[in-house]
C-alpha cells in the first residue's frame, strides 16, 4: 500500500502521531495517554502497583468513578445486594483516597456511568488520548478522542507511566449517506452496521463514521454509535468534533477555560480525515433504508429489523454459522419463522452507558406518557446529573406512573455485577449492549434495541414496532 | 510474569463462534482476587444451574484432564475487557489459545499473563478441532495420550501435533514474542524511557497545557 503523504492523513492518524512517544516502524509504539478512568474493578492494578512500591505518575490525569458494582436502590454502598459488594465500594473508594488521582463517588452530585458523566464533565475531550478499563471506552470516540478499552495490566501500566504500548489498527471507514426515518435511532444504526459486518467485522480496525449523516446526529446517538463499536469487534469508534461537541463542551469543568478554550479550539478544528487519505476498509451505509432494529440471538450481530421474523439455520450454508444460530436459537427459547414482534417479553430494562442519557429517556418517555407498563422493569438514569434533569422534566413521574421503577445512577442490569439481574429463564426487552448468554443473570435472555422499542414493548408486553406508537403521538 | 519459551501440552477442542469474556468469567465472579479464579473458568459451560457438572463440556470430559492448551473458533474472547477472563485461564492452568481470531483486548490481555495467544487459519483449526475431539472418543484401550498432545516453540512460532504432518507456523509481533520469552515485566521496561516520556509531556504541557488541570 502507498503511504498517506503528510497533507493527506485520517482523524485517528492525526491523533496517534501526536501521542507517540517511542514510535517502532512494526509492532506496538509508546503512546502517551492524556486521561484515564477507572472504576471499582481496578482492585487488581492497585494491588499490581502496590506489589511493585508503584504510586501514580499523575494523579490529576486519572479519574475514578463509582459506577459497576454500585446499588442502585440508594446511594449508601451499605445497601449494596451483598456485604462483598459494599466491601468492592468501600475497598475503591480506599484506593482513590490513597492515589492522589480525581475521585467520583456514589454519592457524589457528578457521579454517573463512566461513559456518561466523562463527557458530561468534559473529561472527554477532541484530539485526546483517552483510557479506561472497561471496553466501551470507544464511546468517548463520539468527541473526536481516541478512546480505548484496556485490562487491568494495561490499566496499572497507564497509572505507573502516564503510557502504554499499542499496536497501531487499520482503519475502517463507514460512511452515513440519507436521510433517516422517524423512529431510527443511533441504536438502531449501529445495530444494522453490526448484523452488516458481524461481530468480529472490526477486529483490529479502528472504525470511523463520516459522510453527510454524521452532522444530522445527535450527540447522544453519536456517543451510542461509537459506544457499540467494540461489539463489531473495534476497540475505537471515531467521529469528526463538530460545532455541536464544541458547544457542548463549553465551561465543562475539566474543559479548557478562557484563553485555554480559544487555543484548544483551533487545534480541534484541524480534527478531521484528509479528503484523500487511504482507508484499508470502506463501507457505505444507507441510512434511508434503516428500521427499527432488535436482536434475535445471543451476539449482537443477531439482529434484525423489527419487520422481520426468526432466521431459520437449516437456510444457512456455512456449518459453523448454522450451528452458532441453533445454540443462539436454543438458548434463546425460539423457533424460526416467527414473526419478532411477537416475541412476549418478562421484563425492561431502560439504562446503562450505551442508552441512559437525557435524549434517550425522554425517548423512552415520550412513548410511555400516560401508558402502564404491562411487565416490571427499571429505568436507571446514566448519571446524576442526567437524573436531576429527567426529574426537573418530570420524566420520572411518567415512568414511575407506568409501574417501573426509577432508580439511582449506575451500570445496573447491563452488566449485573451490582447484582441488578433477573431471574432465571426471563425475557427482558434491553437498551444495554450486550445479550450474551447470561449477561443479564443466569438463563435471562436478553433482545437488544432503543429506548423508544423498549418503551414500546412494556406497554405492548411483547416486542413491537414503534414507528405506529410514535406516528399516533404526533398527530 | 514466568517465560514461554516451548510448551508440551494437552490439547481440548472448544467449539463455538464468539465465545465471549462472559462466557469465561461470569460477571459475578469478578470479586475473586488473583489466584482465586480457576473454579470459575467457563462456570456456567461446566456446571447447571444446580451446580452439578455437564458431562458434555469439553473441560468435564476424561481425555481431557489436564488440557492446558486450548484449540478455539472465530472471535474467541470478544466482550468485555474482563482481565480476570484471563486470570482464570492462568488459573486453571491454561498456557496457550488458538484460534482463527480474538477479541482484541482479551488478546493483550493474554500477553500481559504470559498466557499465548496463536492464531491460526480457521479451517486448519476446524480440522484439528475435529481430530482431538474424535481421538478423545477411541475406546480407552487404544488412546494414545500424545495424540492429543501439541508442543509450540514461541522461538521458532510453531505448533507440531500429530495431526498435521508438518509443523505449522504462526505469525506474533517481535515485541511481544520477546516480552513474553524473556517474561518481561512491561512496566519496569517503560520506566526505563521515563527521559522520553518526561519530554513528551513537557511538550504535551506547552500545547495543551489544560489536559491536565
Amino acid at each position: 500500500m502507498v503511504s498517506p503523504t503528510p497533507s493527506s492523513l485520517s482523524l485517528f492518524e492525526k491523533i496517534w502521531r501526536k501521542h507517540l512517544i517511542v514510535e517502532r516502524t512494526a509492532g506496538p509504539s509508546l503512546l502517551y495517554i492524556d486521561r484515564h478512568i477507572i472504576h471499582e474493578g481496578s482492585f487488581h492494578a492497585f494491588s499490581a502497583l502496590r506489589e511493585r512500591g508503584l504510586s501514580l505518575r499523575n494523579p490529576s490525569q486519572i479519574f475514578g468513578v463509582a459506577d459497576h458494582y454500585v446499588p442502585t436502590v440508594s446511594r449508601h454502598p451499605k445497601d449494596a445486594s451483598t456485604p462483598e459488594i459494599t466491601e468492592m465500594i468501600t475497598r475503591f473508594e480506599t484506593n482513590m483516597q490513597w492515589s492522589g488521582a480525581n475521585y467520583f463517588p456514589i454519592h457524589d452530585a457528578r457521579q454517573g456511568i463512566i461513559h456518561v458523566m466523562g463527557p458530561e464533565q468534559g473529561i472527554t475531550l477532541p484530539g485526546m488520548t483517552l483510557t479506561c478499563s472497561d471496553s466501551h471506552t470507544s464511546t468517548h470516540g463520539a468527541f473526536g478522542a481516541l478512546a480505548f478499552g484496556i485490562g487491568q495490566s494495561e490499566s496499572t501500566h497507564v497509572l505507573a507511566t502516564q503510557s502504554l504500548w499499542q499496536a497501531k489498527p487499520l482503519n475502517l471507514r463507514v460512511s452515513l449517506n440519507g436521510v433517516r426515518n422517524p423512529g431510527v435511532t443511533g441504536k438502531d444504526i449501529i445495530l444494522a452496521i453490526i448484523a452488516q459486518i458481524g461481530s468480529s467485522g472490526a477486529t483490529g480496525h479502528a472504525v470511523e463514521f463520516t459522510g453527510p449523516g454524521l452532522n444530522t446526529l445527535s450527540l447522544e446517538d453519536r456517543l451510542t454509535m461509537c459506544n457499540m463499536t467494540i461489539e463489531a469487534g473495534a476497540r475505537f469508534g471515531i467521529m469528526a468534533p463538530d460545532d455541536l461537541v464544541f458547544e457542548y463542551l463549553h465551561g465543562r469543568p475539566f474543559a479548557p477555560k478562557n484563553g485555554d478554550w480559544d487555543r484548544a479550539l483551533v487545534q480541534w478544528r484541524q480534527l478531521y480525515s484528509d479528503p484523500d487519505c487511504l482507508w484499508d476498509k470502506e463501507i457505505a451505509i444507507d441510512l434511508g433504508a434503516l428500521a427499527p432494529m432488535v436482536t434475535w440471538g445471543t451476539s449482537p450481530e443477531a439482529a434484525l429489523p423489527i419487520t422481520g421474523m426468526i432466521p431459520d439455520p437449516a437456510q444457512v450454508s456455512n456449518a459453523a454459522l448454522r450451528q452458532s444460530m441453533c445454540d443462539a436459537l436454543d438458548y434463546m427459547g425460539l423457533t424460526p419463522g416467527t414473526p419478532l414482534n411477537t416475541i412476549s417479553i418478562d421484563r425492561i430494562f431502560i439504562g446503562s452507558c450505551t442508552n441512559a442519557r437525557l435524549a434517550d429517556l425522554r425517548s423512552a418517555a415520550q412513548v410511555l406518557k400516560g401508558c402502564r407498563s404491562k411487565v416490571p422493569g427499571i429505568v436507571v438514569p446514566g448519571s446524576m446529573q442526567v437524573k436531576k434533569a429527567a426529574e426537573q422534566e418530570g420524566l420520572d413521574q411518567i415512568f414511575k406512573a407506568a409501574g417501573l421503577e426509577w432508580r439511582e445512577p449506575g451500570c445496573s442490569m447491563c452488566v449485573g455485577v451490582n447484582g441488578d439481574t433477573a431471574p432465571p429463564g426471563e425475557r427482558i426487552a434491553s437498551t444495554s449492549n450486550r445479550n450474551f448468554v447470561g449477561r443479564q443473570g443466569p438463563g435471562v435472555k436478553t433482545h437488544l434495541m432503543s429506548p423508544a422499542m423498549v418503551a414500546a414493548a412494556a406497554i405492548s408486553g411483547h416486542l413491537t414496532d414503534v414507528r405506529p406508537l410514535l406516528a399516533r403521538i404526533s398527530t | 510474569m514466568t517465560p514461554f519459551i516451548t510448551l508440551d501440552g494437552l490439547a481440548a477442542p472448544l467449539e463455538g463462534r464468539n465465545v465471549d469474556t462472559d462466557q469465561i468469567i461470569p460477571a459475578r465472579f469478578l470479586k475473586k482476587r488473583r489466584g482465586e479464579y480457576a473454579d470459575y473458568l467457563f462456570y456456567d459451560l461446566r456446571f447447571d444451574a444446580k451446580q452439578h457438572t455437564r458431562s458434555d463440556f469439553v473441560l468435564n470430559q476424561d481425555a481431557f484432564q489436564g488440557a492446558n492448551i486450548l484449540v478455539c473458533d472465530e472471535n474467541f474472547g470478544c466482550g468485555s475487557s474482563r482481565e480476570a477472563a484471563v486470570y482464570a485461564m492462568v488459573d486453571f492452568g491454561i498456557k496457550a489459545i488458538l484460534a482463527p481470531s480474538f477479541g482484541d483486548i482479551f488478546y493483550n490481555n493474554c500477553l500481559k499473563n504470559g498466557v499465548l495467544p496463536i492464531v491460526l487459519p480457521n479451517e486448519t483449526l476446524k480440522e484439528l478441532r475435529h481430530s482431538l475431539a474424535q481421538t478423545a472418543q477411541t475406546p480407552a484401550s487404544s488412546p494414545q495420550p500424545c495424540d492429543l498432545g501439541i508442543r509450540i516453540d514461541l522461538k521458532d512460532c510453531t505448533v507440531s501435533c500429530a495431526y498435521f504432518s508438518e509443523p505449522l507456523s504462526f505469525a506474533i509481533d517481535a515485541f511481544w514474542q520477546e516480552c513474553l520469552m524473556k517474561g518481561v515485566d512491561e512496566v519496569a521496561l517503560t520506566l526505563g524511557y521515563s527521559d522520553q516520556i518526561n519530554q513528551y509531556e513537557q511538550k504535551a504541557r506547552e500545547n495543551q497545557p489544560w489536559l491536565a488541570p
